[in-house]
């Protein structure tokens, strides 16, 4: 087991900067996520990390050691990747032991760690077979224990449920969660699957455009994230921006007016500075936190154009102007399309973001 | 029977129709060189055309034996051809490999010299390679001569280079972190997963070095260390030349290629399939 910090990290591809300067401290057996949109640069890091791309600038270190330098293979890695890579010709008994044959370790202890890999992920059964005789949930598995025979400090994974059906893929995410309480070994998890994210790290690093752009623990980033971009990308169904105008301040709170709703006010109490009467402002509101008419402090009407019926709740979405909204309904109150109808914010449930998405508390 | 199979029907016999003389066309030559083999010299020329074989082939396959050793020569091409084809399909595929799996400075130029090589006519090539062979290193008349020269073949080092450069990179990468050398990554891992493309690769190239004509005739012609094609070249005299004897001998020459062929056919498909699609 190992901590790893990523100090200043940059990457260029020519003249093209990808990663800016990144800084991430990850604690001895954290599991951390990596997240973000595609491009944002997540698995470059990864890759970086491991050893697979060079880095531009900055210094990683795996177990307070610098690891720039040094070869993939004596970072004290391993990596399960996102199409599984396990070799086509080699049964899965082979895929698992390959690395360990190939470094001429002792065929004894081999064959321990292949043992202990399989009895762990359960595919005992399938170690004669070859990789095309495999489900994808099996390949995933053999994947992940061919990680897990090189015992190694660090695990690191690159996407490894995106080629996976929904169901299986939560199966899976349930599979690596318990893999990580059993072996208690620092984990580094790339996904772009907020959900993902969210249920498997103990904390995620979200990243835009090749910009760190806040760390924390899941339900920090889902209730306190520091801009727009981080409150749109962790929460699923994404919260909603309405546009505002800031028409009053007073006594540590703002007045805004939504300027797609009829005009309807809202008083936000805000604990640090407070934008100038007359800025234009977002607000954002989860759509897991609209209440009925009369119970929040601000209501808003709406029409339904489509409605989501996922049995214990619905999602209704609406158009309100430029705006889409999305909002969560309890199944006993569901709407149907074309309803109109009046929901409620509550100020202290909902977040304000300045015109360049900054949050402003 | 539905419209659909009729018309399916219907294709398949245009098709039959369309393919049956193209197919007699291409095998009849083949054909009467096993007719012309079984025949004496003074028959082949005969006014009317024998289309079926006679008892003759013994007959001229001693003459052959008897005026070029042919059983020999036939020894020196299965030895030449078979040293070729290892030692070109290892290096082509190094060279294909390190082309399509590794970055350095100057690869772009290296590609368009090896592809600049293949738009050169050899005969251009033929009497610098022959000088610089025989007069400079000396080597005339030895094996070295036959089978080192045309070693690098750059057709080959192009296709084994698409071949790895179709394979997923996170196979290499997993080895890599695996800590599997790169040698062995490319002999455990790439190899094998291009094996389809090499069987192809090592027919072509069987082929080639087996008929290969003119530059063994050039820079290996003493008698006794002749390979086949050479061997059966010397029966066309200025005066005389035993057609029955060559039929015979190009019979032989003829049968070890359709034996690999027909062994290697399955993955020689799929080599060059494997090319066409992604």
């Amino acid at each position: 087991m190992a901590a790893v910090t990523l100090t200043n990290v940059v990457k260029r591809f020519g003249v093209l900067e990808v990663v800016h300067g990144a800084n991430i401290d990850i604690a001895d057996g954290e599991f951390v996520v990596f997240v973000g949109p595609s491009g944002c640069g997540k698995s470059t890091l990864l890759r970086m990390v491991a050893g697979l791309e060079d880095i531009s600038g900055g210094e990683i270190a795996i177990g307070g050691k610098l690891v720039n330098d040094v070869e993939p293979a004596d970072r004290g890695i391993a990596m399960v990747f996102q199409s599984y890579a396990l070799y086509p010709h080699m049964t899965v008994e082979q895929n698992l032991s390959f690395g360990l044959r190939m470094n001429g370790n002792p065929k004894a202890d081999t064959e321990r760690r292949v043992s202990r890999a399989a009895e762990i992920l359960r595919i005992d059964e399938l170690m004669q077979r070859r990789p095309k005789q495999l489900s994808g949930g099996q390949r995933q598995r053999v994947a992940i224990g061919r990680a897990i025979v090189r015992e190694p400090q660090v695990f690191l994974f690159d996407e490894p449920l995106s080629n996976l059906d929904a169901e299986l893929r939560v199966q899976m995410r349930v599979e690596i969660s318990r893999l990580h309480k059993e072996l208690g070994t620092t984990m580094i998890y790339v996904t772009h699957d907020q959900t993902e994210a969210m249920t498997l790290a103990d904390r995620i690093v979200v990243l835009k455009a090749g910009n760190v752009e806040q760390i924390g623990a899941p339900l920090d980033l889902y209730d306190d994230p520091v801009n727009r971009f981080v409150a749109g990308f962790i929460g699923s169904p994404k919260m909603n921006f309405l546009g505002a105008k800031v028409v009053e301040t007073s006594n540590s709170a703002a007045t805004i007016e939504l300027v797609n709703h009829g005009g309807a006010r809202l008083r936000k109490p805000l604990c640090e500075s407070l934008p100038t009467v007359g800025a234009e402002v977002v607000l954002g509101v989860r759509p897991e936190h609209f209440c009925e008419k009369g119970e929040g402090d601000c209501d808003i009407a709406i029409k339904a154009d489509v409605a989501e019926h996922l049995g214990s709740v619905s999602y209704v979405y609406a158009n309100a102007g430029p705006e889409e909204l999305i909002i969560e309904r309890e199944a006993s109150r569901q709407r149907a399309s074309g309803d109109h109808f009046t929901v409620s914010i509550k100020a202290e449930r909902c977040l304000l973001f300045d015109k360049a998405g900054a949050r402003i508390r | 029977m539905s419209s659909l199979s009729r018309s399916r029907l219907g294709r398949g016999i245009l098709l039959h129709l369309f393919l049956t003389p193209l197919a007699l066309i291409w095998l009849f030559p083949l054909w009467m060189m096993v007719v012309f083999s079984t025949m004496p010299d003074n028959g082949i020329f005969s006014p009317g055309i024998e289309l079926l074989p006679h008892d003759g082939f013994l007959d001229n396959f001693n003459n052959l034996q008897r005026d070029t050793n042919f059983v020999g020569a036939i020894g020196i091409s299965v030895c030449v051809a078979v040293t070729y084809t290892v030692l070109s399909v290892l290096l082509t595929s190094m060279a294909g490999w390190a082309l399509a799996r590794y970055e350095f400075h100057g690869k772009g130029i290296v590609v368009a010299i090896i592809l600049g090589t293949i738009t050169l006519p050899y005969a251009v090539v033929l009497i610098p390679q022959f000088i610089m062979v025989a007069r400079d290193f000396q080597l005339a008349n030895t094996w070295i001569a036959l089978i080192v020269p045309p070693l690098f073949n750059s057709l080959g080092v192009l296709f084994m280079r698409q071949a790895f450069s179709m394979m997923p990179a996170e196979l290499f990468d997993a080895a890599r972190v695996e800590g599997v050398k790169e040698w062995r990554i490319f002999l455990f891992v790439a190899l094998p997963l291009a094996r389809s493309m090499l069987a192809a690769l090592a027919i072509i190239l069987f082929l080639a070095s087996w008929n290969n004509y003119l530059w063994p005739l050039l820079i290996n012609s003493q008698p006794g260390a002749m390979t086949a094609p050479v061997a059966l070249g010397t029966l066309i005299g200025l005066t005389k030349v035993s057609w029955g004897g060559i039929m015979a001998g190009a019979v032989m020459l003829t049968l070890p290629m359709l034996v690999v062929f027909v062994l290697l056919q399955r993955h020689f498909i799929a080599g060059i399939a494997a090319g066409a699609v992604k």
